[in-house]
């Protein structure tokens, strides 16, 4: 038998939020619905959330999940961190905050952790309208693993998400290479190019945290002056070529509030560009606790 | 640890016999002398060593010089595999199935590397061989024919003799893994068509770490572990003497009660999946109705994963295997389920039980009483339903061998 927390074992004998949820009208409410996996993967997960209009509040959430132990008991757990969140919290709760609330999953498992959190991803995005893929790149790209039908491009993202060096934790982190293992050699290519793309900035953003490191923490009006600086430089001209814009409202703390503007503003993408153009390469050059929301 | 449970794993191991633990425990006290040592005290542990081959050559049928004992089931495949081919050096040429247990199908991969040519027989939706397809395959070039007598995980037998005869028509070497086989049917090597049969201990009520292979007089046989000349020379390395005469008493019990035991099996097997099938919807046996070892049935229970049911089992205390991925290391379900073309909606919720002698109507009482509550729950937490759902399978897995 595979080597369980009793926090798995717990939430797998006693679920408490499997189900589905109905939309029955009610005024101010919404249901939207995420699924991810297929049986021909052996891990399916279907989430349903009641979301309050107004305040995009997790009002209540159901899974239906087809998979294992770990499948189920993650599922459950996803439902207990994501309950009275808002979408915008919810959507930064991570895999490992799913392994981790339940006190660890076998490596080989953690797959079951990833189908929590994309399920998540493609309930919310499903309720802002913007369609079908959690992670649209991720179908973009050379389709890697034939077996479990990975592309490149998702392989990347849950290389650079969790920090995976070998090709055996991809395998357990999304399945690719678990079938066959004929494409675990580029795999392991994929991960060295990772390696090396992200060489550099890391390096840079090494530098600047020994910089900042070995000076003063940064001032809050120091901070708000590289945030701008880093959305003038480096975001803004991006978010320009696509006929879009973004502009600095506020800064609460670590809650950086901008203001998206022209395509951006209307885009049904404005949650990817908010989450992964923005609040990625701000969390890289100031500091990663940044938090971005749109106003 | 648990120590009591409704054992159902029957083809994974089974219980020790404590007839056989009886008759090993003198010789890991009071007889530990070297069967090939020239006095009197080893002298007598070597008489054990010849009577335990003399038991099992009669539960196989065959002469007791024809008995070579191994450390298991793995290592009389690879023997077997490996003793062949380096007696026919000038051909290149094997023929395995699809469904064969890893011993045999994992060095059959190793072998491809170094230029053998392989030839992996399908199997239809029951599990069973074409026997076209063998014709087919054989050719002057065939060094070995390499099949299971019954598979591991779906009882399915192997009509043996008819692929014997053809593969002697074609001058090549015929081994047998019979490791679920024996002791489940009648054998007698004096009348097959096999050259070598490849057998394990621990699948007969005897301990773990023994086994034996046959090795019909006449055929060649080379080596694959060199040394002292134990055993005429074909396995070197001291005996594994308490694990032989154990060896020995399992195979002379299961001769003993193979009629009775196999009858009465064959009775609860049947009531055990008749009655979930009646009961139960929306599932299935996997395998073939009648050509099947009368001890184990592989049922798949339709949009439910192995492993989850295996977790529920567990909590009354109920062991039986699934052939799911999440069970096992791999992400890919059986290969052996994989290869019979088996629908995805089944596929991944199989699971095996496989029974013994010592297995109860009790017991069957208590998994027919449990199993349908089970699968409901499971069914309930489960967002497939039929077979119509767009996303049931919209993603294809690449069949792999």
């Amino acid at each position: 038998m595979w080597d369980y927390t009793d926090k798995v074992l717990e939430l797998f004998y006693n679920p408490k939020y499997q189900g589905v949820i109905e939309d029955k009208g009610e005024a101010g409410v919404k249901v939207a619905v995420g699924e991810v996996g297929s049986i021909a993967c052996g891990d399916a997960l279907r989430l349903h959330l009641k979301v309050e209009e107004d305040t995009e509040k997790i009002l209540d959430a159901r899974f239906q999940t087809f998979g294992c132990t770990s499948a189920i008991a993650s599922s459950e757990a996803l439902v207990e961190l994501i309950k009275g969140k808002t979408l915008d919290e919810a959507l930064r709760v991570t895999n490992k905050e799913i392994a981790n609330y339940l006190g660890g999953l076998p490596e080989a498992k953690m797959h079951c952790s990833v189908m929590g959190q994309e399920a998540l991803e493609a309930a919310i995005y499903n309720y802002r309208g913007i369609p079908l893929d959690v992670h649209k790149d991720d179908d973009e790209g050379a389709l890697v693993c034939t077996c479990f039908g990975i592309s490149d491009a998702k392989i990347r993202r849950v290389i650079v998400e969790n920090n995976l060096t070998t090709a055996e934790e991809v395998t357990n982190y999304v399945k690719a290479g678990g079938g066959c293992g004929s494409c675990l050699a580029t795999i392991d290519d994929i991960i060295a190019s990772v390696q090396k793309e992200s060489a550099t900035p890391v390096s840079t953003s090494a530098n600047h945290s020994n910089e900042r490191s070995s000076v003063k923490p940064l001032t809050p009006v120091q901070k708000i002056a590289l945030i701008q600086k880093v959305l003038d430089e480096e975001v803004r001209p991006v978010l320009i070529a696509d006929g879009g814009d973004v502009e600095l409202f506020d800064v609460e703390g670590d809650r950086i509030k901008v203001v998206l503007q022209g395509a951006c503003g209307s885009c049904s993408s404005s949650t990817a560009t908010l989450k992964i153009a923005i609040e990625s390469r701000l969390r890289d050059r100031v500091s990663k606790d940044l938090v971005v929301e749109a106003v | 640890m648990q120590k009591n449970c409704i054992y159902l794993d029957n083809n994974a191991t089974t219980k020790v016999d404590p007839e056989v633990v009886e008759a090993m425990l003198p010789y890991l006290t009071d007889y530990y002398g070297n069967p090939s040592s020239m006095h009197s005290f080893g002298g007598q542990v070597k008489k054990a060593v010849n009577q335990a081959q003399e038991q099992v050559a009669a539960l196989l049928g065959a002469d007791e010089s024809e008995i070579i004992f191994t450390s298991g089931g793995t290592e009389g495949d690879n023997a077997a595999i490996r003793a062949a081919l380096l007696a026919q050096p000038d051909k290149r040429h094997i023929i395995t199935t699809q469904v064969e247990h890893p011993a045999v199908l994992s060095l059959c991969k190793q072998l491809e590397k170094q230029g053998y040519s392989i030839t992996y027989l399908s199997v239809n939706h029951e599990g069973q061989l074409d026997l076209n397809e063998l014709e087919a395959s054989l050719t002057g070039n065939t060094a070995l024919v390499t099949i299971m007598y019954a598979n591991n995980e779906t009882g399915v037998v192997f009509p043996i003799e008819q692929i014997g005869v053809r593969v002697k028509e074609h001058g090549a070497l015929f081994h047998v893994d019979a490791v679920q086989a024996v002791g489940k049917i009648p054998m007698n090597m004096k009348t097959s068509t096999i050259d070598m049969l490849t057998m394990s201990g621990h699948k007969i009520h005897a301990p773990k770490g023994i086994g034996a292979l046959y090795v019909r007089r006449g055929v060649r046989f080379r080596p694959m572990l060199i040394g002292g000349g134990q055993q005429r020379g074909r396995r070197a390395g001291t005996e594994n003497v308490p694990g032989v005469v154990a060896l020995g008493k399992a195979a002379e019990l299961e001769l003993l009660h193979l009629e009775e035991a196999t009858a009465r099996e064959r009775k609860l097997r049947d009531r055990l999946e008749q009655t979930i099938i009646a009961t139960i919807p929306d599932c299935q046996v996997n395998g073939h109705s009648t050509q099947r070892l009368p001890n184990t049935t592989n049922i798949g229970f339709k949009y439910i994963e192995g492993e989850a049911i295996l977790y529920l089992l567990n909590q009354y205390g109920i062991c039986a295997s699934s052939g799911s991925a999440c069970s096992s290391g791999s992400l890919e379900p059986s290969h052996v389920l994989r290869a019979m073309g088996l629908p995805y909606t089944i596929l991944h919720g199989s699971i095996r039980f496989s029974l013994c002698r010592y297995t109860t109507d009790a017991e069957i009482d208590t998994v027919l009483a449990v199993m349908p509550g089970i699968v409901e729950r499971l069914r309930a937490l489960s967002p497939f339903k039929n077979d119509e759902a767009s996303w049931l399978q919209e993603r294809s897995m690449v069949i792999s061998h």
